[in-house]
């Protein structure tokens, strides 16, 4: 089941031929660059950090994209462009077929009803000091859909869809542990029934008990509402879990996209092989057989990423081509349509680099 | 460099705001009627005709742009008008005033800024001990006290006694040095006492919190891992950091001692600066409230930069900027 | 009141935990510590006394059977014209120098000072909270100019302005309120900016944002609720900074006009009396000190009582001690901690 299709051309090439009704989320060619001031008396541009440097992806009507990669690599700042909050440098988002880039405020309001976010900190993304029914009643307020009895009704409703018990609305945020108070977040984020809900490592704080909890509250809500989500984390295993197709995303530029199975079980990109390989397997006898892939070198800075390939200083494939020039995000041989990558010298079939082939055993 | 480019930004700002302080007076006083102002010029005895000669020779009734830059002009060439009744010049009030205004500001300064900061950071360094919570006590005190009580308490019960038992070192009024130090302290001691007791209780208050804030850093924590003393640790490193909000919330008091200085004036009988200025606005005397004004803001701008060059000597990130 | 040291005080309320146990609100749990502490008890009964005998100040003044502005020559002076003693001829606390009755004259003069000490700390918070709020939530070109306004309000010599007033329109109620209140307002408005300059960048300010609510509903619901401990416990300190300023100015003339009575014109009445009639600077210095010391201690409890964090650290020191004690062979810890009062403690 391919999910989603997602491009990587950074080039002025044309994306290719969608059924535009299937897609809710396009990005085209996003770039957000984060000026960086000089210290001193004339504020001076010295610099650009290259938080998205030129990603496209889609996301499919009541489909999952999962989005993965590392601390720093722009993945969260690309969900806030998504979501409106940060102004983009350059391209195009378009949801539902409108185009909400850079929108003003007012013009935004709209499709803020229609997209969502649920954020990573339960402690940080509720207000202290405002009760729980407040917070999930927001959006109501907000946008005026509802309001009094009829608002406090709706809430309940919510608290009780997502787990919680509808009596402590009047309780704070404090009361709660840190799996409930992602449940407020996602009743909050429900409240107006959105077709997106960008999840920005939802659970990345959770117990792992309490991950599957929420994940699996997460799921069901989605078949029920048909939602669409772009699932932000930096472990696969999660993801893996949870998307149709999956990203991966390495210093501001996207390294493989494909549908879940291809991505995992084929790997292309040699940086989401060492991913795959520095992530706990469940089975132990799989992790036995498993080689680590020890990635060396530090992460770049993203003011100064490396040329070309922007993985070349850490890659254990890379050769002289790959400092040079700049692999675009490509269908590779044997592969289906759907699943691409960008490299030069792509995981082959067996390779021994990640994931066992059983043949292989110290 | 950056220090000269520093200080003729600061001067060029400060000589705009004395500008802006010399001109809202100005049109405050403005406000005035003509025919008063002229009958306090011309004195009691005026007779309507005077009157009329003291409103043409002055330009009391010249538009206003006129008298402003007569005003300005004035001002620029260090004439800062006549008392009204004396015919003294303005200039020359504050020319006698000003050594007596001085020996209180200076000794009261010194006073607070040396007991607050000992007290503070003897406190923070003894955090919860006997001498803490004295020294808590005595904080309180201190900011609960206005200026003007703790200098009527002070002649109540230290002046008045010692005189009636013949002890007269402590006195009252003013014992210019060239009289000689020890009088000139014993006429002070009482009035900087009473300016320093409430800035230093506020000092102390702020040096111990900001040294106790310091002191949790990490920073602090190498020092003494690196095997420096305690007192080193603190005189060394710690203080400097602690000092910078003390010096920033200095710039702010000089307004505030603006304000203690005058009543300090006003209780202990010290003919200076306020003393004068109050004595200004019971009576009407509005070229000496204005000369006063002025060297006030003045005294507030130049006070200012100095702070400012504290600070930047204190933080280098300042000064890199 | 200095103004940096209590911002201080305002960051360790505003980042203490949020505590809830069973449903109860910070101001629930906040006011149960506050009963605990002795000294804000103390402080609050002094400041509902001094505010009933303000209200009440008529009242004591038909059952003493003196007036304010009334003046008795005959039994309130002396031969030579000085005013009397405490006690005599039914002058409870003695006279003024005109033979006025002192207790009533200061009773009324609480009813200056009270009245103009909470209603320009009123008006000041309520525009040092907007403006603050404004300035530290669109930050920009805005939070440059307002900064700047604030800092040269606070930098501003107040006592000069006042002066400059005074001299133009003769010294009236409302100039006195005016002048302190613009004297206030900027040490609130500096606090409220600093905080609300780091909430806005708090998670939860991001989620406001993403549901679509404008800044004004983000600042006054979602910025706010988290101010109000600071602000509280920064307007109780600034009362009585703001009737000690009011005492002041009188005293220097530039205040209450005569005949109305305030504690600072009695004070400078008393200044050419000191020698020979103490009565006349001890009792309104009594008067202004209970008062301005209550407010104090009572908004550095109130501090401590949002501030969980003090009373562990004071669990634990009593704990240290106890162990040490018990270990030399004494008895088991001592309250001391809790003597010396709220305003020992980590700031």
């Amino acid at each position: 089941m391919s999910g989603t299709v997602a491009h990587g051309d950074a080039g002025a090439s044309a994306p290719l031929a969608e059924p535009d009704d299937s897609v809710l989320v396009r990005v085209d060619n996003l770039v957000k660059h984060f000026p960086v001031h000089s210290a001193g008396m004339i504020r001076r541009v010295a610099g650009q950090v290259q938080a998205v440097d030129g990603v496209s992806l889609t996301v499919r009507r009541g489909q999952t994209l999962g989005l993965v990669g590392e601390t720093g690599c722009g993945k969260s700042t690309l969900a806030r462009c998504i979501a409106g909050l940060v102004p983009v440098t350059s391209g195009q988002i378009t949801f539902d077929g409108h185009n909400i880039t850079n929108l003003s405020r007012p013009a935004m309001r709209p499709f803020r009803r229609e997209i969502q976010m649920i954020f990573q900190d339960p402690y940080g993304s509720l207000n202290p000091r405002r009760r729980v029914g407040s917070i999930i009643g927001d959006p109501f307020a907000v946008h005026k859909t509802a309001s009094g009895a009829a608002r406090k009704k709706a809430v309940q409703e919510l608290m009780e869809r997502v787990g919680l018990n509808p009596e402590h609305y009047n309780r704070f945020p404090a009361e709660f542990s840190g799996g409930q108070r992602q449940r407020i977040g996602v009743a909050r984020a429900l409240a107006l029934r959105p077709k997106l809900i960008i999840c920005d490592e939802p659970v990345s704080a959770l117990d792992v008990s309490i991950q599957a909890q929420v994940l699996n509250l997460l799921s069901d809500l989605q078949s029920e509402f048909g939602l669409s989500y772009l699932f932000i984390a930096h472990d696969l295993e999660v993801v893996r879990h949870v998307s149709d197709s999956v990203a991966v995303m390495y210093l501001g530029r996207l390294a493989e996209t494909g549908p879940g199975k291809q991505v995992y079980d084929q790997t292309r990109h040699p940086y989401t092989a060492a991913l795959l390989s520095a992530a706990p397997a469940a089975d132990p006898d799989a992790a036995a057989q498993r080689r680590r892939i020890i990635l060396t070198g530090d992460v770049p800075s993203p003011i100064n990423p490396p040329s070309g390939c922007r993985f070349h200083p850490r890659c254990p494939k890379a050769q002289h081509l790959c400092a040079q020039t700049e692999p675009q995000l490509e269908v590779k041989a044997g592969d289906p349509d759907t699943h691409r990558a960008a490299c030069h010298f792509p995981v082959q079939e067996g390779e021994m680099l990640a994931r066992v082939a059983g043949r292989e055993r110290r | 460099m950056g220090i000269v480019r520093f200080l003729i930004r600061r001067i060029f700002t400060g000589l705009i705001v004395l500008w802006i302080v010399a001109t809202g007076t100005f049109l405050l006083f403005f406000t005035r009627p003509v025919e008063v102002v002229a009958r306090q010029l011309a004195g009691r005895s005026a007779t309507p005709q005077t009157i009329e000669t003291v409103i043409r020779n002055l330009g009391l009734n010249d538009p206003i742009h006129t008298q402003y830059l007569r005003f300005l002009n004035q001002i620029v060439h260090g004439n800062l008008g006549f008392s009204y009744y004396s015919q003294v010049p303005v200039k020359t009030i504050l020319a006698q005033d000003l050594p007596i205004t001085a020996s209180v500001v200076i000794g009261g300064l010194v006073l607070w800024l040396a007991v607050g900061l000992t007290v503070g950071v003897i406190s923070a360094t003894k955090a919860r001990s006997t001498f803490d919570r004295v020294s808590t006590v005595g904080v309180l005190a201190g900011i609960s006290m206005p200026t003007f009580v703790l200098g009527e308490l002070l002649i109540l019960a230290v002046f008045v006694p010692l005189n009636q038992h013949g002890f007269h070192w402590i006195q009252t009024g003013y014992s210019g040095l060239s009289k000689g130090f020890i009088p000139w302290v014993g006429h002070m001691i009482l009035p900087w006492i009473t300016l320093a007791t409430v800035q230093a209780a506020v000092y102390t208050r702020l040096s111990r919190g900001s040294l106790l804030d310091t002191m949790g850093e990490d920073y602090i924590r190498t020092a003494r891992a690196k095997g420096l003393t305690e007192r080193r640790v603190i005189m060394r490193h710690g203080l400097r950091a602690a000092l910078t909000p003390v010096v920033s919330q200095l710039g702010i008091d000089v307004g505030a001692l603006l304000g203690g200085v005058i009543v300090v004036e006003q209780v202990f009988s010290l003919p200076g600066l306020g003393y004068d200025s109050v004595n200004a606005i019971a009576t009407g005397n509005l070229p000496v409230i204005i000369g006063f004004v002025i060297v006030a803001a003045a005294f507030v701008v130049v006070a200012n930069i100095i702070v400012d060059l504290a600070y930047a000597g204190l933080d280098p990130r300042v000064r890199i900027s | 009141m200095s103004v940096t040291e209590l911002e201080f005080q305002a960051h360790a309320v505003e980042s203490a935990p949020a505590e809830a146990i069973e449903g109860r609100s910070q101001w629930q749990l906040t006011w149960r510590r506050l009963l605990h502490d002795r000294m804000a008890i103390a402080s609050m009964i002094v400041i509902a006394l001094m505010v009933l005998i303000a209200i009440f100040a008529p009242v004591i003044a038909s059952i003493v059977g003196h007036g304010p502005e009334q003046a008795f020559p005959n039994t309130g002076t002396t031969v030579s014209g000085t005013p009397v003693g405490p006690g005599t001829n039914g002058f409870v606390l003695g006279t003024d120098y005109i033979g006025r009755d002192l207790l009533v004259r200061v009773v009324y003069g609480a009813r200056i000072s009270l009245f103009v000490g909470i209603l320009t700390t009123a008006i000041a918070t309520v525009a040092g909270v907007s403006i603050g709020l404004i300035a530290g939530y669109f930050g920009g070109f805005v939070d440059t100019v307002l900064a700047r306004f604030i800092d040269s309000a606070l930098a501003f010599p107040f006592i000069v302005l006042a002066l400059a007033l005074a001299a133009v329109f003769s010294p009236s109620l409302t100039i006195v309120i005016g002048v302190i209140t613009f004297f206030s307002w900027a040490g609130i408005s500096r606090i409220v900016r600093g905080q609300t300059l780091s909430l806005k960048e708090k998670e939860y300010i991001e989620a406001a944002r993403s549901l679509g609510a404008g800044p004004w509903r983000i600042m006054f619901i979602d910025i706010l609720p988290n101010l109000m401990g600071p602000v509280l416990v920064l307007a109780t300190l600034y009362i009585p900074t703001a009737v000690i300023f009011e005492a002041t100015l009188s005293f220097l003339g530039i205040g209450i006009p005569e005949p109305t009575p305030s504690w600072g014109s009695i004070l400078a009445e008393a200044q050419t009396y000191y020698q020979i009639a103490w009565w006349y600077v001890v009792f309104p210095a009594l008067a202004l000190l209970i008062t301005t010391l209550a407010f104090n201690l009572l908004g550095d409890g109130i501090r401590d009582a949002m501030d969980p964090r003090t009373e562990r650290i004071f669990a634990a020191a009593r704990a240290r001690k106890g162990r040490r004690k018990k270990k030399q062979g004494q008895a088991a810890a001592d309250g001391s901690a809790e003597l010396a009062g709220p305003s020992a403690g980590t700031r």
